[in-house]
């Protein structure tokens, strides 16, 4: 199984009659690093929404790790999603909890067995670079290290995939550069990512594969691309 | 489901007990109120039945025979009435004996107005007693004996009577608590579960970011409305258990009332005679109205 993600004519049109994706087709290997650019509305968000199944296409298909994401019964999707971590521009993080609990979490609602999970949970603060702040709260830590407890969150169940939906977007250059060398970290270590993102530096300078997308359809697709965008 | 995670369904579920506070309070309140009236409305019915019961088992046809009526007829009377299939049992009480009785039960006061009457001028008619075996054909088997009048040319009923008025009230009674008590407890256990699901409601609401993270990181639906089921469940549990209380300590010091007061010739059922049923029902009602009503809250409010 070599593409993780496989759109064949996907459409979505929401019910206000918005047709946020016009027949997209696309594919993308395993142990890829796609970066996402577009204007604002121009389908991204949809697209990503589309890969972790919070929508589903209004015709076309997706297959993601193999499963026909469309097509799947409800109650297989939670078994889907194990497969793929989600990072959000708003980072997600619980706010009772410890950073290690937050990470924690998303190993005990998949029922991970207790002592498994004490030193997964480690091992991935400890790649983020917060083992030493793993009971602090979310709002005693800056911006990004909060996005790095949420990627820590995003990857403490090894999925194959990570949707990351403007990452940087609430950080500053010099702490987005940090979540960048990371992800970048998780790409090598073998995990595909698909990252949308409004940061023209970051695409111009860690070169990857670039996909913009313009009213709802894919208007470029370069290996190695450039932003290509003034704002 | 490992014991784990049932662990951890059970602490959340308690957390959001608590977290809720008023809400949970609130909710908790309404199921003893409804089921509290429902228990009282139980142990009513329970005890009219009873005492209707017990007066079923006592009600005797009397049929009082003329004067003219001799010996021979009376024991030809006493033989009809006895081949009756309804009747269980008969007995003759004489006008002599019918004027003791009657002077006993009236005492002492009695005793000034029954002053005079002898064996001579014994007002007393003759009465054959009938007991009958199923306390809902004494109309039928009065009709009967009352029809004797017509295949005796001699009319030897004078008439005939049973306890009518005590009977049909007591089942009247019994059937209006019933049916008033039925919608009212409905009602006020539709309103529980209203009040239950608005609690769920609320903690859905509260936790709404949380069921988002759950369900992006691969939580399964039923791992995430358990807590729910057990916050629900949990308030039923603890308002039936309250209810169970405070109606069997009220209960008891009822009977004790009632049974010191002497005036009072009604005795009620004990309590160890009835705690498991009604127990039992209020428990499991009030388990069922949480269940229930967390139920409505997650279909309409949890979509996963």
């Amino acid at each position: 199984m070599k593409n993780v993600i496989e759109m064949q004519d996907v459409w979505k049109t929401y019910p206000n009659g918005a047709h946020a994706l016009q027949g997209v087709t696309v594919k993308i290997d395993r142990n890829e690093f796609v970066y996402v650019v577009g204007p604002s509305g121009a389908g991204k968000s949809t697209f990503m929404k589309l890969i972790y199944r919070e929508e589903v296409p209004t015709k076309g298909q997706i297959s993601v790790n193999g499963f026909n994401i469309g097509k799947l019964k409800q109650r297989k999707i939670p078994y889907v999603r194990r497969n793929i971590g989600v990072i959000f521009q708003d980072f997600r993080l619980l706010p009772r909890l410890s950073a290690f609990e937050n990470v924690a979490f998303a190993m005990e609602v998949i029922e991970s067995p207790k002592r498994q999970m004490k030193k997964r949970v480690m091992e991935v603060l400890d790649l983020v670079g917060l083992k030493s702040k793993a009971n602090r709260q979310p709002a005693q830590l800056s911006g990004g290290e909060q996005q790095r407890i949420a990627i820590a969150r995003a990857i403490v169940n090894n999925p194959s995939v990570i949707i990351a939906d403007e990452p940087t977007g609430n950080l500053d250059p010099e702490t987005s550069w940090g979540i960048m060398q990371l992800l970048d970290e998780i790409n090598f270590r073998g995990t595909t990512i698909v990252m949308a993102t409004h940061n023209k530096d970051i695409v111009n300078s860690m070169r990857k594969r670039v996909i913009a997308i313009e009213q709802g359809n894919i208007v470029r697709d370069q290996l190695r691309g450039e932003y290509g965008y003034d704002f | 489901m490992t014991f784990n995670t049932f662990l951890r369904h059970l602490r959340e579920g308690c957390r959001n007990v608590f977290r809720n506070g008023w809400m949970s309070v609130a909710s908790i309140t309404s199921i003893i109120v409804s089921l509290f009236i429902l228990g009282v409305f139980v142990l009513l019915v329970l005890n009219v039945n009873a005492i209707a019961d017990k007066a079923d088992s006592q009600v005797q046809i009397r049929a009082f025979l003329n004067v003219t009526v001799d010996q021979k007829l009376r024991e030809s009377l006493q033989k009809e009435i006895a081949s009756m299939p309804e009747v269980s049992r008969i007995s003759f009480i004489s006008k002599a004996q019918g004027l003791e009785d009657f002077r006993k039960s009236m005492g002492d006061e009695g005793k000034d107005i029954l002053e005079g009457f002898s064996k001579d001028n014994n007002p007393i008619p003759d009465t054959i007693m009938v007991e009958v075996i199923e306390p809902t054909t004494v109309p039928f088997v009065a009709k009967k004996i009352e029809a004797l009048n017509t295949t005796h040319t001699e009319q030897p009923i004078f008439k005939v009577k049973y306890g009518k008025g005590t009977i049909e009230t007591l089942f009247k009674v019994t059937r209006t608590v019933r049916n008033v008590g039925f919608i009212f407890v409905a009602g006020l256990a539709l309103m529980s579960m209203f009040l239950i699901s608005n609690t769920i409601r609320v903690t859905i609401l509260a936790r709404r970011k949380e069921i988002g993270i759950m369900k992006l990181v691969g939580a399964t639906n039923n791992f995430i409305r358990w807590p729910f089921f057990v916050e629900g469940t949990l308030i039923g549990l603890i308002g039936s258990l309250i209810t169970i209380g405070i109606l069997f300590v009220g209960y008891d010091q009822l009977i004790s009332a009632v049974s010191s007061d002497l005036a009072l010739q009604v005795s009620l059922i004990p309590l160890k005679q009835i705690w498991l049923q009604i127990g039992g029902i209020l428990f499991v009602l009030g388990v069922l109205i949480g269940m229930w009503g967390t139920t409505l809250s997650i279909r309409k409010f949890l979509k996963v």
